[in-house]
């Protein structure tokens, strides 16, 4: 994927998120996650039946990084069991850590691929998976 | 003016996060490597001659810090690691021994966490209770205000002399002045008033005054607490330890020190202090008014060119000191930080520690600027340049 395609769809995502809802639904698990060292601020509710995740949103306030990883985690896991979601963020954490991870199943999330170069926004990448890696753990 | 001796300022980066910390000129970095190379011996122990020339150079020190703020007594004068460590010290070595319950500390919502926490710490170990002086449209403390919040239950106010979002100046004095009829107490957080203006802590009647070395040139991890010498007398420690007892033995019977080596335990940041006195030394040749009056142009100027983008929200059009606080439309303060960093502009997004802020202004975070004496409307220009084209910022900033 070139520069210019990846930076359409990271601001895509950023301009108009998916799944950006205010307040807390009924059925939902939620997980606040936020970068010590900057102001990203997310929170993740996340529905889950039958060991699948039935349903993801979001809301808070972060940079364009975070807002569009959020938004493109979350087309991405929707409908994912547990265990394939773990999977999916296991890649995609190697792939924002410059590691050797599995291109084929994260879909466009492959536009933060070189964001291991940019410490301060390697952060700001992760940061919706860690929120949501909180909340499937504990369904093991 | 004088951007010839910061040296890193020869790398070409615009440097506009001052309210975090200043950048350091050559004479402050030499003279720190100095005590390291050629004299560093503790102070206050020993009985040889480099002992005694650090002794000479850290009591110079705070003569230095004396006559800059133009304190009555050398005494009044004790080193700190900075403006955070200095409150926590006013804070728990004097007013938790002074404060009852349902007495009132009075603050504003736009102070920095250093000035708010310690504070909020007391109100739940004694129940003091924390109140605020309601601040006006253009987020400023009037004596208005002031005499609105006091009740006879206050007993201290305690107000950077200027806030470190908005910049705002406040009237100390006249504050001050009125505390003092009331029998309240004045504390002044000086991290960002200090740096920027003449302060004489007589004229104006301070308390006590806090204020840190890294944002006035000086290094990082030393500071000031300064309070009047009959308060001082009876504060207590917060540190124990060496340094500052007279005698002890093991009986548990203590005799400490005068002041103001009882206020400070342990060996100082001893590099600290002397390069905070050559940093004073280095603005006091500069001249504080001319200084202030630099940087009140060169905002001037900004805002100015600032104003004129239309996609660009000022926070503070109203400011006394450098700094500037403001928003792109739709775009993320962090976001416009990073873009800017691009072109090696160092500016700050966030709240700035002041948390409790945002109720007020109605914003969750902002762009910061902060002007110190060397930036330039060169500098200005450049920033400008960058953030007029909004397109320019959503491509880039990625
Ligand atoms: C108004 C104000 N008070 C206190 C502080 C804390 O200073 P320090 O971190 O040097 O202790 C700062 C620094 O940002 C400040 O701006």
């Amino acid at each position: 994927m070139d520069e210019e395609t990846k930076r359409e769809i990271i601001l895509e995502n950023y301009m108009h998120p998916d799944n950006r809802r205010d307040g807390d639904q009924e059925g939902y698990l939620k997980e606040n996650t936020n970068n010590e060292s900057c102001i990203d601020n997310l929170n993740i509710y996340v529905k889950i039946n039958n060991n699948t995740i039935e349903d993801i949103y979001f809301n808070g306030e972060a940079c364009a990084i975070s807002t569009s990883s959020v938004s493109i985690m979350i087309h991405n896991l929707i409908g994912k069991t547990i265990k394939e979601a773990l999977d999916y963020i296991d890649n995609f954490e190697k792939m924002i850590e410059g590691k050797e991870y599995d291109e084929s199943i994260l879909n466009d999330a492959i536009v933060y691929n070189e964001i291991h170069k940019q410490n301060n926004r390697k952060n700001c990448a992760y940061l919706p998976y860690r929120g949501i890696k909180k909340i499937l753990e504990k369904y093991l | 003016m004088n951007r010839s001796d910061f040296p890193l300022l020869k790398t070409g980066v615009i440097y506009l996060d001052n309210g975090a910390t200043t950048l350091k000129p050559q004479c402050v970095i030499d003279k720190i490597t100095e005590y390291y190379q050629e004299y560093s011996a503790n102070a206050h122990r020993g009985d040889y001659d480099l002992s005694f020339k650090v002794d000479e150079a850290y009591e110079g020190a705070r003569e230095i810090v004396r006559k800059f703020i133009n304190a009555r007594y050398k005494e009044e004068i004790i080193f700190t690691s900075g403006t955070t460590d200095s409150l926590n010290m006013i804070v728990f070595g004097f007013f938790k021994r002074f404060l009852e319950s349902g007495d009132e500390v009075l603050i504003t919502k736009s102070e920095h966490a250093s000035n708010v926490i310690p504070w909020f710490m007391l109100e739940r170990e004694l129940g003091a209770k924390v109140k605020y002086i309601e601040l006006d449209d253009n987020h400023y403390v009037t004596m208005e205000n002031v005499s609105k919040a006091i009740t006879p239950n206050t007993k201290v106010i305690s107000l950077a002399g200027i806030t470190n979002v908005i910049g705002d100046e406040r009237p100390i004095k006249e504050i001050t002045e009125y505390a003092h009829e009331r029998n309240i107490f004045v504390v002044v957080d000086g991290a960002q008033s200090v740096p920027h203006r003449d302060t004489d802590v007589q004229d104006l009647d301070i308390d006590f005054l806090a204020l840190s070395g890294h944002k006035m040139c000086g290094p990082t991890g030393v500071g000031v607490l300064y309070g009047k010498k009959e308060l001082l007398e009876s504060m207590v420690p917060v540190r124990y330890g060496g340094g500052m007892n007279e005698s002890f033995d093991s009986a548990n019977e203590v005799y400490l020190k005068e002041l103001p080596a009882r206020l400070e335990a342990g060996t100082p940041n001893i590099a600290g202090v002397i390069g905070l006195g050559e940093a004073i030394k280095y603005l006091e040749a500069i001249g504080m008014d001319k200084i202030k009056e630099y940087e009140c142009d060169l905002r001037r100027y900004a805002i100015d060119k600032l104003i004129s983008i239309p996609h660009i929200d000022i926070i503070n059009l109203e400011a006394d000191g450098g700094i500037i606080s403001f928003n792109v439309d739709d775009i993320f303060s962090q976001d416009v930080a990073y873009y800017l960093n691009k072109y090696h502009v160092c500016v700050r997004a966030g709240n700035h520690c002041a948390k409790i802020l945002k109720g007020e202004v109605g914003v969750t975070s902002t762009i910061r600027m902060s002007l110190y004496f060397y930036n330039t409307k060169e500098e200005i220009d450049y920033v400008i340049d960058l953030l007029k084209d909004k397109e320019r910022i959503l491509k880039e900033m990625i």
